[in-house]
C-alpha cells in the first residue's frame, strides 16, 4: 500500500515535469527552428541569397525582419566572404544563407578560404527534397560531399527532428577548438515540415574534446627554456588574434623584452610601432624578422603553422634555434618543423599560463636580461641596415598610398585586402595597431576576398572604417559587391591600386621568367570612377602623388561607398622578396 | 623508414563517415593498403581497421589528422607484438584427380576449409596472420589459382597478461 502511493506520486512528479516541458515545446516549421535556432545563437545578421530550395526559410526571415538582418550579396562568394569578415571583424560567428545546386557550389571559394584562416562560420545550404536526393534533381548538387575537404565539419539534415541539435551542434564546433566553417545541408521538405521546437541546452560529441589548457610540464619547459635562452624570438600567427590573446602576449614580450615577430595572419596581434616588433617575416618579411628567425637561439611560435611562405627553406628555418609551439590544434604541430616543447592549447590561456609562473622568478628573469638586450640591439642593427623602403617619383608608389591611408586613419581601420603586390604592400606599410583590423586571405590567397570580406566588417562594426586595399585586377573578381554596398549604405572605402597589371604575377615573370610577361597585363579595365558612379557610390582617381593625400581625405569624409583609383607606377615589386624554396636570409633588397 | 602499421579507428556511425576517413587518406597523399568496417556492439559506434605504410612521422601525421574528424572517437595503432592479427581469404584453386589429395593436405596444414567443390576446382577458406595467407598463396599457386579474394585485416590488442 506504502509504496503503491510512492510509486503513484512519483508517476506525478514525472508526468508533471513531461506537461510543463510539453508546454515549453511548440509546433514549428523547419524554417521557424532554422531561425529560432539562430537567434538562440545570437545571430542577427545574415549574409545570403535566395534561390527555390530556400523559398520556405526567405518566407519565414520576412517575420523575423526586426530580430535578423538579411545582407542580400550579389553572388554568393560574396556571402560567404562577407561571413567571413564579419566574423574576423567581431570575433561572432558569421552565417550565411544559399539555396541548393549553383547557390551552393558558388560559396566554395569562400567556404575554403575560411578553412584555411581557421574562421568560425555556419553555411546554410538548400537542398533539393529528401525524395529527390540523388536522383539528379534540378538544381541539385552534392554538397556535403563537394564541401567534406574544405569544412571543418558538415551535416545533411535528413530528419526535421535532428535540425535543432545539428544546428547547434554546428554552431558549438564552428568556435571551438581550432575554429572554422560548418556546413548545413537542409533540403526543402525538411524546411516546411513540422515537430516539437526545444533547443538543446548542451552538445553531445563523443569524438570532439578539444584541449584548452597547455600541458602544466610542457609550459614550465617552455619558461625555463626561455629564460635560459640568449637570443629568444616570438613568431605569432592568426591564432593570436582568433583566440583574443594579444594583451597577454604583449605582457609576456615585455616582461621579457623577446622580440616579435608575425605571419601575416598574425598582424595587429603585437602592435606595429612597438620597440619589441619587426614585422612580417617569411617571402615578403622584413630584413630584420628574417634575420632575427636565422639567429635565434629559442623560437616560440604562437598559433603559427609554419606554412611554406613563411618558411622558405624549411630545412634552413630557425637553423640555429631549438622550437617550442604553442597551437589549440595539435595536427599543426610538428607538420613542417621539428618541435621540441609542444604545447597543446588555447594560446591566451597558454600565455597566462606562462605570466603566472613567471610571476616570482624575478632573479632568473633579470639574469638574463642583458643577453636579452644585447640580442634587441643586434636584430635593431639589421632593421637600420635594410629598413622597408621605396624611392619617391613623380608617379604614384603604391608603397606610398598604404603609406597615406595609414597616416590619414590614424592606423584605426580595418583594412581587408585582396591578394598579390598592394597585399603584400599593405602588410608591410600599414602599421596594425590592435587585433581583428586586418583581414587577409593568408591560406588560400583568395583574390576577390577582400571587398566583400569589407561589406561584412562594415555590417559588424559600423562604428569603424573599412577599406578594402586592392589590385585592379582582384577587385574585378567581386566587384558586383558594389550593389550590396549601397543597397545596405555601408560606406566601405576601396583602395584600388591600379597598376593595370596582375602585378604579383608580372613580378615573378620578371624575376624567373626573364620578363616574359604572358598574359598578365590588364589592357582594358573599366573606368573605376564611372563604375562607381553607375552603382550609386562615389568614384575618386588620383594619377599624382600629390593628389593621394587629397583623395583619401575625400574618401574619408563621404558616407557612402567609395572607389578611390589610383594610378600607380606599373612595375614596381614587392621586396624584400625570398624566392620560393630558398632560404629566408635570401632576401632580395631593393 | 616505411613500416607496415594497423590503425584501428573507432567512429561515430554517422553517414559518410568513412568517406571522411578514406577522404583524408587521399587527400593528404597517404595510402590505404587495407581496410575493413564494421559496427561494434555500441549503439551507433562502427570501428575501421586500416593498414597503412611510411615512417613514423607519417604515421604521427595521419592520427593527428584523423583525431581532427569530429566524428573520429578513438585512434589507437595496433603492432604485431601486442594485438592479434588476422586475415581471411578465399582461394579457388584448380583441383582435378592429380591435385585433389594435395589440395586437400594443404588445407589441412593451414587449418583452412574447403567451402566450395566443383569438378575440376576447390575453394578454400583460410584465416590467419599476414605470413600464413603469403605462404598458403605460395603453395598453391603450381597448381594454378583460379581466383582469390582478400578480406581487409582486423586486429585487436591482446589482453594483458596478468604477471
Ligand atoms: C582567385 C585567384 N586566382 C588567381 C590567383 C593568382 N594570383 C595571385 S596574385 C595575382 C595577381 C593579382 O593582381 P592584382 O589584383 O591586380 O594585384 P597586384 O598584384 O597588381 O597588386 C594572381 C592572378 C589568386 N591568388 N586567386
Amino acid at each position: 500500500m506504502k509504496t503503491e502511493t510512492k510509486r503513484n506520486e512519483v508517476q506525478q512528479a514525472a508526468g508533471q515535469r513531461q506537461s510543463t516541458s510539453y508546454a515549453k515545446k511548440e509546433l514549428m516549421t523547419g524554417s521557424r527552428i532554422i531561425i529560432e535556432s539562430l537567434i538562440r545563437e545570437g545571430v542577427d545578421t545574415i549574409f545570403g541569397y535566395p534561390g527555390g530550395a530556400v523559398l520556405n526559410i526567405y518566407d519565414e526571415l520576412l517575420n523575423y525582419k526586426d530580430k535578423i538582418r538579411h545582407i542580400l550579396v550579389r553572388h554568393e562568394q560574396g556571402a560567404a566572404h562577407a561571413a567571413d569578415g564579419y566574423s574576423r571583424a567581431s570575433g561572432k560567428i558569421g552565417v550565411a544563407l544559399v539555396t541548393s545546386g549553383p547557390g551552393a557550389t558558388n560559396t566554395i571559394t569562400g567556404i575554403a578560404t575560411a578553412f584555411m584562416d581557421s574562421i568560425p562560420m555556419v553555411i546554410l545550404t538548400g537542398q533539393v527534397p529528401t525524395n529527390l536526393i540523388g536522383n539528379d534533381a534540378f538544381q541539385e548538387a552534392d554538397t556535403v560531399g563537394i564541401t567534406r575537404p574544405c569544412t571543418k565539419h558538415n551535416y545533411l539534415v535528413k530528419d526535421i527532428k535532428d535540425l535543432a541539435k545539428t544546428i547547434k551542434e554546428a554552431f558549438y564546433i564552428a568556435s571551438t577548438g581550432r575554429p572554422g566553417p560548418v556546413l548545413i545541408d537542409i533540403p526543402k521538405d525538411i524546411t516546411s515540415s513540422v515537430t516539437e521546437f526545444e533547443y538543446p541546452a548542451d552538445v553531445e560529441l563523443k569524438g570532439y574534446n578539444p584541449t584548452y589548457f597547455g600541458h602544466h610540464v610542457q609550459i614550465s619547459r617552455m619558461v625555463n627554456e626561455i629564460l635560459k635562452a640568449q637570443r629568444p624570438l616570438f613568431y605569432i600567427g592568426g591564432g593570436v588574434i582568433l583566440s583574443n590573446a594579444g594583451t597577454e602576449l604583449k605582457e609576456v614580450a615585455e616582461l621579457l623584452d623577446i622580440p616579435v615577430t608575425s605571419t601575416l595572419m598574425g598582424l595587429g596581434g603585437f602592435p606595429s610601432e612597438h620597440p619589441l616588433f619587426f614585422g612580417m617575416l617569411g617571402m615578403h618579411g622584413t630584413y630584420p624578422a628574417n634575420m632575427a628567425i636565422s639567429n635565434a637561439d629559442f623560437i616560440i611560435a604562437v598559433g603559427a603553422r609554419f606554412d611554406d611562405r613563411v618558411t622558405g627553406k624549411v630545412e634552413e628555418f630557425g637553423r640555429d634555434a631549438r622550437f617550442a609551439h604553442i597551437d589549440i590544434d595539435p595536427s599543426s604541430i610538428g607538420k613542417n618543423v621539428k618541435i621540441d616543447i609542444p604545447v597543446v592549447g588555447d594560446v591566451k590561456s597558454v600565455l597566462n599560463s606562462m605570466l603566472e609562473m613567471l610571476n616570482g622568478k624575478n632573479k632568473e628573469i633579470e639574469s638574463g636580461r642583458y643577453e636579452r638586450l644585447k640580442w634587441l640591439e643586434e636584430i635593431n642593427a639589421w632593421k637600420y641596415e635594410h629598413p622597408l623602403s621605396y624611392k619617391m617619383t613623380d608617379v604614384i608608389k603604391p608603397q606610398f598610398v598604404i603609406e597615406k591611408i595609414y597616416e590619414l586613419t590614424g592606423g584605426d581601420a580595418i583594412i581587408c585586402t585582396e591578394v598579390g603586390q598592394s597585399q603584400m604592400w599593405t602588410a608591410q606599410f600599414y602599421k596594425f595597431k590592435n587585433p581583428r583590423t586586418l583581414l587577409t586571405s593568408g591560406g588560400l590567397g583568395t583574390m576577390g576576398y577582400g571587398f566583400p570580406a569589407a561589406i561584412g566588417a562594415q555590417v559588424a562594426r559600423p562604428d569603424k572604417t573599412v577599406f578594402d586595399i586592392a589590385g585592379d585586377g582582384s577587385i574585378q573578381m567581386n566587384i558586383q559587391e558594389l550593389g550590396t554596398a549601397v543597397q545596405f549604405n555601408l560606406p566601405v572605402k576601396i583602395a584600388i591600386i591600379n597598376n593595370n597589371f596582375l602585378g604579383m604575377i608580372r613580378q615573378w615573370q620578371e624575376l624567373f621568367y626573364d620578363k616574359r610577361y604572358s598574359f598578365s597585363e590588364m589592357n582594358v579595365n573599366p573606368d573605376f570612377v564611372k563604375l562607381a558612379e553607375a552603382y550609386g557610390a562615389v568614384g575618386l582617381r588620383a594619377t599624382k602623388p600629390e593628389e593621394v593625400e587629397g583623395v583619401i581625405k575625400k574618401a574619408l569624409s563621404v558616407k557612402k561607398p567609395v572607389i578611390m583609383d589610383f594610378v600607380v607606377a606599373r612595375e614596381e615589386s614587392v621586396y624584400p622578396m625570398v624566392a620560393p624554396g630558398a632560404p629566408i636570409t635570401g632576401m632580395l633588397l631593393v | 623508414m616505411d613500416k607496415t602499421h594497423i590503425l584501428s579507428i573507432l567512429v561515430e556511425n554517422e553517414s559518410g563517415v568513412l568517406t571522411r576517413v578514406a577522404g583524408l587518406f587521399s587527400a593528404r597523399g597517404f595510402n590505404i593498403d587495407s581496410i575493413s568496417v564494421a559496427k561494434t556492439l555500441e549503439k551507433n559506434e562502427s570501428k575501421i581497421i586500416i593498414t597503412t605504410s611510411g615512417d613514423s612521422y607519417i604515421l604521427e601525421q595521419i592520427t593527428k589528422q584523423l583525431n581532427r574528424l569530429i566524428n573520429v572517437i578513438k585512434v589507437q595503432e595496433l603492432t604485431d607484438e601486442d594485438s592479434v592479427v588476422r586475415q581471411t581469404v578465399l582461394v579457388k584453386v584448380n583441383a582435378d584427380e592429380t591435385t585433389r589429395a594435395d589440395v586437400f593436405r594443404i588445407k589441412d596444414i593451414f587449418n583452412g576449409r574447403i567451402i566450395d567443390v566443383s569438378k575440376n576446382s576447390y575453394t578454400l577458406e583460410v584465416t590467419g596472420s599476414e605470413k600464413k595467407i603469403e605462404s598458403l598463396i605460395d603453395v598453391l599457386k603450381p597448381m594454378g589459382i583460379k581466383d582469390i579474394v582478400k578480406a581487409g585485416t582486423i586486429a585487436m590488442p591482446r589482453s594483458k597478461k596478468s604477471s
